[in-house]
């Protein structure tokens, strides 16, 4: 029996030559990531276990971004416990702010990740770097906390969907649609405990950015991991970043899917999922007249600079809607000092948004944009579950950058071509 | 591990932004989690919560954030044990790891009301809905898993492992 490339990465993490889903194994890894929210608690569990030394201080990854730069006191104490710990253990891969973005950015920008590892994160969208042809997951800080003392963690072998993307992209559809459109076909559970493996010829003309997206988003169907075989981008992209060996896999022909899903992207518009839910999506022709308060463009899902780029290409010469905060978050230095440099950030100040350091920040509702009651914000982030940006009575709608940026200038969740119509 | 007492219910979807919201995680102490579970999904529910009373979930339970915080707050609240057609991975796995003692029973959750009594063997994993005189079987864990959990979870299981360096 074949074995899709989830399976094969799992059996050389496992010293195995076969590894079948449902079987459970305590596998390699390759990096251990946690931040300033999950990190603390592993670092308590792990001296709490009475364990000295980390298993290998350059496999693990510690990365205050979600409410750092230090939004209070409890936030201090906790970014300096990481600080603390990482300093006494040696971490080579901790990133003080002024070096910190939002870590699922960072990793791969860093070349940390390469195609081919077993990467585990103290948070739940470290499914992102499936993008590179690694698998990746979210796990809790105890696991965490393991990982660090053993270099091991334990898995059940996922089954796995594949959906195939067929066709070519419409205007202005994105990574971050063909991702919010299949949520919405499979629902938030529709991948639960599974591998979702894309590929088809749409997946294959995106950039790594807009894979990044994809991945991103796999954990808001259920899964345990998403992923995307390398091709030459994914090679061009690590060799431009990384001198760590890298093993490319792909799934045999007679590897066995728990699914398969078959989409025509010439069906697919931009999407837009409603509150309070990812897989409440719909198509943007279909929103009628929805008013907004607020615009997020940034976060692990859509901080990167193509997403700047698609933003600053709405932006231009426009202004945001009077009505309208627009909170723009590159997600790491580097995506912030290219922005400088190509006269993105002009753009966007000239337009009237407000240009952060990188943080998770509105994402999770931490800090630097929250809702009151009654407000709604159009994000490019990944969860708009209630409360999520702030007031329980708030409400988060999820799009692509350039629809974000199309709707700050209208001040109602609007399609790019609206505004690119005006200002012809 | 054998649990009795009267089950709340919640619905699908429970997710971990309103298990424990994020504007509560500069903590990480159990007892200021609990002081706000379940805040963001119905403000009531906390009141009703009793020492050692069973929560029946519905799908997908504890979708979301890998915030170990949410199964901690539902333990430190005083819920024993939860019950759920189905949960979402990572919870699952900080459930385990954290020992929260967790069960899937779809039947158990659809026949069961608010107020029921349940009786509740973790290890064999047998759910009774003594209201209701209905007995449903949950499944009991893998071996793998029940190590983790007889060694106190996945910490005391590592530091066993490196105790004898395997």
């Amino acid at each position: 029996m074949g074995m899709t490339i989830t399976q094969k990465i799992l059996a050389d993490h496992t010293g195995k030559k076969y590894v079948e889903p449902g079987e459970l194994i305590l596998a390699d890894v390759d990096m251990v990531l946690g931040n300033d929210i999950t990190a603390p608690v592993a670092i308590k569990e792990f001296y709490k276990s009475g364990c000295k030394k980390v298993f290998d201080r350059k496999k693990i990854a510690l990365v205050p971004d979600h409410f750092a730069p230090n939004k209070d006191i409890k936030s201090a104490q906790q970014c300096k416990t990481v600080r603390d710990f990482a300093r006494e253990q040696g971490i080579e891969n901790y990133f003080e702010v002024g070096k910190m973005g939002i870590e699922h950015a960072l990793l791969p920008e860093k070349g940390m990740v390469v195609p081919g590892d077993l990467v585990i994160g103290a948070d739940s969208h470290t499914c992102t770097y499936g993008a590179l042809g690694a698998f990746s997951t979210g796990v809790g800080s105890s696991d965490m906390a393991a990982a660090m003392m053993m270099g091991k963690i334990w898995f059940k072998v996922p089954e796995t969907i594949k959906f195939i993307f067929n066709g070519k992209l419409n205007p202005w559809v994105t990574g971050k649609d063909l991702i919010l459109y299949t949520i919405g076909q499979i629902g938030v559970d529709g991948a639960l405990y599974k591998a979702m493996e894309f590929s088809g010829e749409a997946i294959t003309s995106l950039s790594m950015d807009e894979r990044f997206s994809i991945t991103n988003m796999a954990v808001e169907a259920g899964a345990k991991s998403g992923i995307i075989a390398p091709d030459q981008k994914t090679i061009k992209y690590v060799e431009e970043r990384s001198n760590k060996p890298y093993n490319i896999y792909e799934s045999d022909d007679d590897a066995e899917y728990s699914e398969i899903f078959e989409f025509d992207c010439s069906q697919i518009e931009p999407q837009v999922a409603l509150p309070h839910l990812p897989e409440n999506t719909v198509g943007i022709s279909s929103i009628d007249h929805i008013l907004i308060d607020q615009v997020v463009i940034g976060s692990c899902t859509n901080g990167r600079i193509e997403d700047m780029r698609a933003a600053a290409k709405i932006l231009k010469n426009q202004k945001v809607h009077p009505y309208v905060r627009l909170i723009i978050i590159p997600a790491t230095q580097e995506v912030y000092l290219q922005c400088i440099k190509e006269g993105i950030i002009e753009i966007f100040i000239e337009a009237g948004a407000v240009v952060s350091t990188p943080t998770c920040g509105p994402c999770l509702g931490g800090y630097m944009g929250i809702l009151a009651e009654g407000e709604k914000a159009l994000a490019t982030t990944n969860r708009n579950f209630v409360g999520r940006m702030g007031h329980p009575k708030s409400e988060v709608y999820l799009s692509n950058p350039a629809v974000a940026a199309a709707s700050a200038v209208m001040g109602r969740i609007a399609s790019p071509e609206e505004v690119i119509k005006n200002a012809v | 591990m054998l649990f009795k007492s009267e089950i709340i219910k919640c619905g699908d979807n429970v997710d971990t932004d309103v298990i424990i919201p994020a504007r509560y995680l500069n903590s990480s102490d159990p007892k200021e989690l609990a002081a706000h579970v379940f805040d963001d999904l119905d403000p009531n529910l906390k009141q009703k919560i009793k020492k050692g009373c069973i929560l029946v979930a519905g799908k997908n339970f504890g979708c979301g954030s890998s915030r170990e915080h949410a199964p901690i707050a539902i333990k430190a609240s005083g819920i024993s044990c939860v019950i759920a057609v189905s949960f979402a991975r990572i919870f699952y796995r900080n459930a385990i790891n954290i020992g929260l003692p967790i069960l899937e029973c779809k039947e158990a959750v659809e026949e069961a009301e608010e107020g029921d009594e349940f009786i509740v063997d973790f290890e064999t994993g047998k759910i009774q809905n003594v209201t209701k005189d209905r007995s449903y079987n949950a499944g009991g864990f893998p071996p793998f898993i029940k190590e983790i959990i007889t060694k106190g979870g996945i910490i005391s299981f590592a530091a066993e492992r490196m105790k004898q360096n395997v």
